[in-house]
């Protein structure tokens, strides 16, 4: 396991001089995965803020081979790349070991690049996809995606008088990308940094596809103060409202749990686009209704996880 | 047709049997494909060869069409020579992603087996599907016949991997028309094959190059104009690397592939031109009006893209009379893509004929010869009268 005093002597392969906006969990998250994955690696990105603000042409932040294709199909895309890898290898043409990485933001993975992810997933190639999930399609303008958290207001699903934002729940994807049964899926944050470097270190060791799912703030979309994006996903984490967990050979494991399991309001209220909740009365059925989500999806992982015995169990034994 | 220098061998193929075949010999590294009717043949016969071991290429047998194209990018960009199939709403369904290959210089190559696109749905052939892609950027080459269907991949691949061009390419062949139908086709020898197309050389490669670079960056309005511009660049130069394929591709085969084939068309009042499988039945039509003393003749299109207009202006330039006949209607167009295409490649000529254009089997409706005579009629009378009474007809809707 390497140790934050190794990391810290790597090379830079993610260099300053992007046009990502200050305290961007992106930039945060492209930078630690990219330390994590040592040797060689081919990155793919889909359309994004990730993707559009490192690489105006003629600038480029990437120093390793970097391909953009288009929003829904970076999947895909790295698919072939894993495969002419394959067949190089079988030639004996490439010396060099190379790992696979693609990144997508929720939209081009919840949503527009769900069916991209699922094929690749089920194909088996060995690339790890990192989804920067920051909740809603930002760099066309804070719009909704399947990501996007019950009672947040977006441009596309803003709160107003009749209708008080997002009134769907969001997907859960990891669980999602588990049911393809890959040897290696997560679930991460910045903010544990040292953490989400095991992880990549783990998927890139996993002999076959993997995905790792990062909350990624977007100041501008959630409205907080840039210096408070690790600040953010910490809260995420102790509300549980962003679990960080693993899944190995389909053993569902948590990396992370709380000593103290915070209400769901800690994170809400840190954040602007839940403002409307409780402002003016706000939405205390909503909120009640968020913490309700909460807590079921809490326990759900910690059956999953073997933290807890499952609730029919529960109930039995509560009768007796 | 004389002797040829190389041994070629003689097989009954299908059009379909005839690509995957072509595919086999030329045994790419990579194939990403999804199956659709009629192109599905094709895909499964190469299939059998990868699962077989008798060729190296590793298939990825994708989710859908728009990853077909978007893995094939990926693979080209690695370095890898890539090839794949597709039709009808296949190819719509890649259509984002053509552009995308195209503008990335990735000489990948593909079949299209001609299918009606939707809607309403319909699986049988006209060309609205690769005339839909026709400003995608790729090379566009209609084939007649099976054997044009193995022939044609094999120049376009060498077209396309030049480095004067690197665009992507595509052959064209009717559906059911020709990929179901069997023919006598005549088959070069791998290690010809080999020798013609060479081994592949990428003008970049994420996989291979020292140096890491970028690909597909965001370009503003500062940088794009000049990137299209080269691009637009690469397509100028492809008919001098088509006709130069095609000329060493001459020599092997004893068959010869212009941009356009003209039939009894240097003297005739009358030339009709069409694309694909409805040239053999117009070549036939012809013989039999010739019989009866009528001035007609063909002009087959071979390549749509680049369109050949010179050679055109030389094939059509002094007839009486063109009748265009379109596979494909372009709604709210005046008259459908290759008459507005041929029409315009003859704007300059001094005397230019008069030009009529015939939409025809749409949605597999067949065209027979009975049909194509009715437009040879109206050509003559419009060449007689010099009067044209309807520029866009329809043959054989009821």
């Amino acid at each position: 396991m390497t140790t934050l005093k190794e990391l810290s002597h790597r090379e830079e392969r993610f260099t300053g001089g992007h046009r990502l906006c200050a305290g961007c969990g992106a930039a945060i998250v492209a930078r630690q995965v990219l330390l994590a994955a040592d040797g060689p690696v081919v990155i793919g990105n889909a359309t994004g803020c990730l993707e559009v603000a490192t690489t105006l042409y003629p600038y480029s932040s990437w120093k390793v081979p970097w391909i953009h294709n288009a929003f829904e199909n970076v999947a895909a895309t790295i698919s072939g790349v894993e495969t002419a890898y394959r067949v190089f290898k079988q030639q004996g043409k490439l010396a060099k070991d190379f790992h696979f990485v693609a990144f997508g933001g929720d939209g081009g993975t919840y949503d527009i690049g769900l069916q991209a992810l699922s094929g690749a997933l089920e194909r088996g190639h060995k690339m790890l996809y990192v989804c920067y999930d920051n909740q809603a399609y930002m760099n066309t303008g804070i719009q909704r995606s399947g990501a996007t958290p019950k009672g947040a207001s977006t441009t596309t699903a803003p709160h107003g008088k009749l209708i008080p934002g997002k009134i769907q729940r969001r997907k859960d994807l990891t669980a999602i990308v588990a049911a393809h049964h890959i040897p290696y899926a997560a679930q991460a944050a910045p903010h544990a940094f040292m953490d989400l470097v095991r992880k990549v270190e783990k998927a890139l060791a996993a002999d076959g596809p993997s995905f790792i799912n990062v909350l990624s703030p977007c100041h501008r979309g959630w409205r907080h103060a840039p210096e408070e994006t690790l600040e953010v996903t910490r809260i995420a984490a102790n509300t549980c409202f962003w679990p960080l967990y693993e899944i190995v050979d389909d053993q569902w494991k948590l990396t992370y749990k709380p000593r103290k399991k915070l209400p769901v309001e800690d994170w809400l209220k840190f954040q602007g686009r839940f403002k409307h909740l409780f402002d003016d009365g706000g939405h205390p059925k909503l909120v009640a209704e968020i913490q309700a989500d909460v807590d079921r999806d809490w326990e759900d992982l910690l059956i999953r996880c073997g933290e807890l015995p499952p609730r029919e169990c529960r109930d039995e034994k509560a009768k007796e | 047709m004389g002797k040829t220098p190389v041994r070629q061998i003689k097989m009954p193929l299908t059009g379909n049997d005839a690509s995957a075949f072509a595919m086999k010999q030329v045994n790419p590294d990579v194939v990403a494909a999804y199956p659709i009717t009629p192109q599905t043949e094709l895909m499964q016969t190469f299939a059998q060869y990868v699962a077989d071991g008798d060729v190296d290429t590793a298939l990825i047998t994708v989710e859908s069409e728009h990853s077909a194209m978007s893995a094939c990018i990926g693979a080209a960009a690695a370095g890898a020579r890539t090839m794949t199939a597709t039709s009808a709403n296949g190819f719509a369904l890649m259509w984002e992603v053509l552009y995308i290959a195209a503008s990335l210089r990735l000489p990948i190559t593909m079949a299209v087996v001609n299918r009606a696109l939707s809607g309403p749905i319909n699986i049988h052939c006209d060309h609205s599907d690769s005339m839909g892609g026709r400003d995608a950027g790729w090379i566009q080459i209609y084939a007649e016949n099976p054997q044009e269907a193995y022939d044609l991949w094999l120049i376009g691949i060498k077209a396309a991997e030049n480095h004067d061009v690197l665009l992507p390419a595509m052959v064209m062949y009717d559906g059911f028309i020709i990929s179901h139908t069997m023919e006598v086709v005549e088959t070069l020898t791998e290690d010809v094959i080999r020798d013609y197309i060479g081994p592949y050389k990428p003008a970049y490669a994420l996989l291979l190059d020292e140096k890491p670079f970028t690909v597909g960056p965001l370009d503003f309005h500062d940088y794009y104009f000049e990137h299209k511009r080269q691009e637009l660049e690469g397509m100028e130069q492809a008919p001098a690397a088509l006709a130069a394929a095609a000329a060493e591709y001459e020599k092997l085969s004893g068959r010869r592939y212009g941009p356009v084939e003209t039939y009894r068309a240097d003297d005739a009042d009358v030339i009709m031109v069409a694309l694909g499988s409805t040239a053999g039945t117009a070549r036939y039509v012809v013989d039999v009006l010739r019989e009866q003393g009528k001035s007609v003749g063909l002009m087959k299109l071979r390549t749509f893209r680049p369109f050949p207009h010179r050679e055109v202006a030389d094939a059509l330039g002094k007839t009486k009379c063109v009748v265009v006949c379109d596979r494909v209607a372009s709604f709210g167009a005046f008259g459908s893509p290759t008459f507005m295409e041929v029409r315009s490649a003859l704007y300059e000529v001094p005397d230019r004929p008069l030009a009529i254009n015939y939409i025809y089997g749409l949605g597999g409706r067949d065209t027979g010869p009975d049909l194509l005579e009715q437009a040879f009629e109206e050509g003559l009378r419009v060449a007689q009268t010099g009067k044209i009474e309807q520029h866009v007809g329809y043959l054989g809707v009821r």
